[in-house]
């Protein structure tokens, strides 16, 4: 008896050492400068947790252990180097593992105790399968359509908010039922399926610009079922955990939207892309300047100030490469360049800095929202790639628009404007532009990548020139 | 070791506070990072996973215990991995600026 105590005690002791790591973890991470100190207190925190947890007394079966942690590996591993540019879908991915872990964990406590379960484990119990599971499919689905394997578009029907509503109130129900008379085994499965279920027709709705705020949002349930989850295995370190991941996607979901002036409600039961397609689209579109590569190249040259606007378009493309190289010739040159990244670029939190980063961008060029656009109104060329939405000044003039109040990027003050796009075909949420009829915006048409590389041919060809 | 209902609220409640106030300082920079590393840290649910699948008191706990070390695995040795790369990437400008650059986190 003696012994077993001292392993106990032991073992939570190392689950002592491992929160105050995770929690050091998370402040080394503040900066890019102790970022890499914070990743490897997280991982100095997992190996003593999982260290300390093979000693537990109740362990007999090792072998099931030891495939688990292998196989998870070998699917880990892949994981791990996808392109940098499959991470938002990588990111999904994960959040669906990790709801699945906590959902089959919750299944089996449930088959273990049943009936003998407290009203507040049973309510703790059905929380966490609720958020896993649906939180798996949801998951799965965002990763698929940021895959593409899915349709990207938001699919919409009649009725489809009152459905989801149904769904979501027979699993409270059964919760509740379960609750009460957790004796009715029988009840269990349909807890699970419903938020199944509930999990892909959250989803299906959404389109590709409010990724970014169901990635978070999902990150917050999974974080929330795993805290559930340490309340039932009685884990404070579980909790801890769990709520220090619900809080961080709670915190990203937040500032996801706010820079898209929207409320999660409204994300989750909009069904934005409809909405505008029928607004954009009515009247005929005035005439646009387009612009050859060899003038853009002259204009950026002669430029003392460029800010380049990235969006899901570089992403696409590829572009974060040649855009370096851009970057590489007009600081050559002296022009002073940076990025003005807002926070909803891309397909998730931080997309755009991780590929400018990757394209050895240094990161003090990365300027956030509030800081470049006090500089846009002294900037010569505001290089738009990519990006529309972020940039579409009715934001801020037109009432009628459906993102008016939005927080944009004013590169519409900019002495020239330019927009690298394919065509004039309206972007992702598929609001008309009226940035790109401005006398002061040039057009220019064709694949970032190639249009980017023509521009850099240009400025180093001709440098000797003048 | 018992854990009441309250000091798991408590635990959970001071938890989240500390998580908001950390997280809050965090550079929007470094958001997809955080994300993959708070995933990964989420996985410690392998802990609870670990003690179902070496308890063994049934086999489909045994076999759903082993599911979710494998979810949960994948998703540590993945979250760290990618959370490495990205982090390397982060480069400075110059050594003169690295040490302001800590800065421009709000």
């Amino acid at each position: 008896m003696n012994t077993f105590f001292t392993t106990d005690t032991l073992i939570e002791c190392t689950y002592l050492v491992a929160t105050a790591l995770f929690i050091l973890s998370l402040k080394w991470l503040s900066s890019p400068v102790t970022a890499r100190r914070g990743l490897f207190a997280g991982e100095a925190g997992m190996v003593l947790a999982i260290g300390g947890t093979l000693l537990h007394a109740g362990i007999i079966d090792y072998k099931l252990i030891a495939i688990g942690l292998v196989v998870g590996t070998i699917i880990g591993i892949p994981l791990g180097n996808v392109a940098m540019t499959a991470v938002p879908q990588r990111t999904a991915l994960s959040h669906a593992f990790g709801a699945l872990c906590v959902t089959v964990v919750g299944t089996a406590e449930f088959y273990l105790r049943a009936p003998d379960i407290g009203p507040f484990m049973m309510a703790v119990l059905s929380m966490e399968v609720i958020l896993g599971s649906l939180t798996f499919t949801g998951s799965l689905m965002a990763a698929g359509k940021l895959q593409e394997v899915l349709p990207q578009r938001p699919i919409t029907y009649k009725g489809q908010n009152f459905v989801n509503a149904l769904l979501f109130a027979i699993a409270l129900v059964v919760a509740v039922i379960l609750v009460i008379h957790p004796d009715q085994i029988r009840l269990f499965p349909i807890m699970i399926v419903i938020p199944l279920i509930f999990g892909v027709m959250l989803v299906i709705p959404i389109g590709g610009a409010d990724m970014p705020t169901v990635i978070s949002l999902l990150n917050s349930y999974a974080g929330l079922s795993a805290a559930a989850m340490g309340f039932v295995l009685n884990s404070k370190l579980l909790i801890i955990a769990g709520a220090l991941d619900g809080s961080s996607g709670f915190i990203l979901s937040v500032i996801m939207s706010k820079a898209m002036n929207r409320s999660f409600t409204n994300v989750l039961f909009g069904g934005f892309g409809q909405i505008q397609t029928t607004a954009a689209g009515a009247k005929e579109a005035p005439p646009v300047r387009s612009a050859t590569p060899e003038e853009a190249a002259g204009i950026l040259g002669a430029a003392s100030k460029v800010v380049v606007v990235p969006g899901y378009g570089m992403a696409v493309a590829q572009a974060q490469h040649k855009v370096r190289e851009l970057y590489d010739s007009l600081t050559k040159r002296g022009v002073d360049v940076t990025f003005g990244i807002h926070p909803v670029a891309g397909r998730m939190p931080g997309h755009m800095n991780v590929l400018l980063a990757e394209a050895d961008i240094p990161y003090d060029k990365l300027l956030e929202m509030d800081q470049i656009n006090g500089d846009l109104a002294q900037t010569d060329v505001a290089l738009i790639i990519g990006a529309n939405d972020v940039t579409n000044p009715a934001a801020r003039t037109d009432p009628s628009s459906p993102i008016y109040g939005m927080p944009i990027l004013d590169v519409d003050k900019a002495r020239t404007v330019m927009v690298i796009k394919r065509s004039m075909a309206a972007g992702f949420a598929g609001i008309d532009n009226p940035l790109y009829y401005l006398d002061k915006t040039l057009m220019l048409f064709g694949d970032a990548k190639n249009f980017v590389s023509n521009i850099v041919r240009e400025l180093t060809g001709g440098s000797h020139g003048g | 070791m018992k854990l009441d209902l309250l000091t798991g609220l408590y635990v959970f409640m001071l938890a989240a506070f500390i998580g908001f106030e950390v997280i809050r300082r965090v550079s929007p920079l470094l958001h997809t990072p955080l994300m993959s590393l708070t995933n990964a840290l989420d996985a410690i649910a392998v802990v609870g996973a670990i003690i179902l699948a070496g308890e063994h008191k049934t086999n489909l706990a045994a076999i759903l215990g082993t599911i979710a070390i494998i979810a949960a695995t994948s998703n540590i040795v993945g979250g760290f991995i990618i959370t490495d790369r990205m982090l390397k990437m982060f480069k400075s400008s110059g050594p003169r600026s690295s040490g302001s650059a800590g800065g421009s986190a709000k």
